[in-house]
């Protein structure tokens, strides 16, 4: 009974503390400074069309690095984590039932699509809505569709930790390319800037949003094996 | 005016699914629930102009996040089943581990 009383009034609380916000809440027409700061200069500055990407790659871009970082620790966690006890190797391997006929199909049709559509996704982040993170995650999904299909299937460990680490190692060097060729780290005016809206423009921006879409699917590809567990 | 009711009739769809994943006996419906939560949050993202992070709400928050758990709750089960079978098969480690 108390209990419940004290949560009911720690729920009317934050109720009361969030009044206000959702008073604000709203589509805003005019942007604030800093936004408009922003819509003014990235064209100019990175000729990137999405203004969104050319925050999240360049002027944010060393926040960025870090959000890699703390996704390749806890993808190593979680793999440190589950490999270690080997939960059900035996048993688990003999009852393993076979995917039905539609979802091996359609895992064939698919795979291939989702991986192009994961490759447009981050190669086209400086141009439309999308960037590394998220065709990370639709390349990672095609992997999980083969997983689905074929319980026995392993995924091949050796290219992935080598895609993982070699682009790892090309968003830094392109950082780092950036601090000597040009305004600072991550900068990424090493490249010509190209016209507004072409494929190849926007400097750097489209080989640092690659090597981050390839570094985060191989990461959650390997998260989604380690999860499923079965392995020698 | 149409677009404030498509997000007030995907916000309030939110909100009914939130209580039901807590109100839920079952966690299989209960993680169900939480993804359409996150499908129904990109949709409010999109409806109000944000397209990046309704990309990343659709794959990671109800893409993603659904399946973690899902194997999640299949590992925490089989190994439940482990525990159970070990304590069935030698008494006294069961005595042991009661203890």
């Amino acid at each position: 009974m108390m209990r419940k009383v004290m949560v009911m009034l720690a729920l009317a609380g934050f109720a009361f503390a969030f009044l206000p916000l959702a008073f604000m809440a709203g589509v805003v027409k005019e942007p604030g400074a800093l936004a408009s700061a922003y819509l003014e200069n990235s064209p100019r500055d990175f000729a990137a069309a999405n203004v969104v990407t050319a925050i999240v790659v360049s002027y944010r871009g060393f926040d960025t690095l870090g959000e890699v970082a703390v996704l390749f620790a806890a993808t190593a966690g979680v793999g440190a984590l589950l490999t270690r006890k080997r939960l059900g190797v035996s048993e688990t391997a003999g009852n393993k039932r076979e995917a039905t006929e539609i979802l091996r199909t359609a895992t064939g049709i698919l795979t291939g699509l989702l991986v192009m559509f994961g490759a447009y996704i981050f190669m086209h982040g400086h141009l439309t809505p999308g960037g590394g993170f998220q065709g990370g995650v639709v390349i990672a999904t095609a992997v999980l569709l083969n997983l689905l299909a074929s319980p026995g299937a392993r995924v091949a460990h050796g290219v992935m930790t080598a895609v993982e680490s070699l682009s790892g190692a090309t968003y830094v060097g392109l950082g780092l390319l950036g601090a000597f060729l040009a305004w600072g780290f991550l900068d990424p005016r090493t490249l010509p800037l190209g016209t507004l809206g072409a494929l190849a423009s926007a400097g750097a921006i489209p080989l640092i949003y690659s090597a981050i879409g390839l570094k985060v699917g191989a990461e959650l590809s390997g998260m989604l094996e380690a999860l499923k567990g079965d392995r020698e | 005016m149409a677009i404030d009711i498509a997000i007030l009739a995907t916000g309030v769809f939110m909100v009914i699914a939130g209580i039901a994943a807590i109100a839920t006996k079952s966690l299989l419906v209960s993680i169900i629930l939480s993804g359409g939560v996150s499908l129904a949050a990109s949709v409010v993202f999109l409806l109000m102009g944000a397209p990046d992070v309704a990309m990343t709400e659709a794959a990671i928050g109800s893409g993603l996040t659904t399946v973690v758990f899902l194997y999640a709750l299949a590992r925490s089960k089989q190994a439940d089943d482990e525990d159970s079978s070990e304590r069935a098969d030698t008494p006294a480690a069961g005595i042991g581990g009661a203890s």
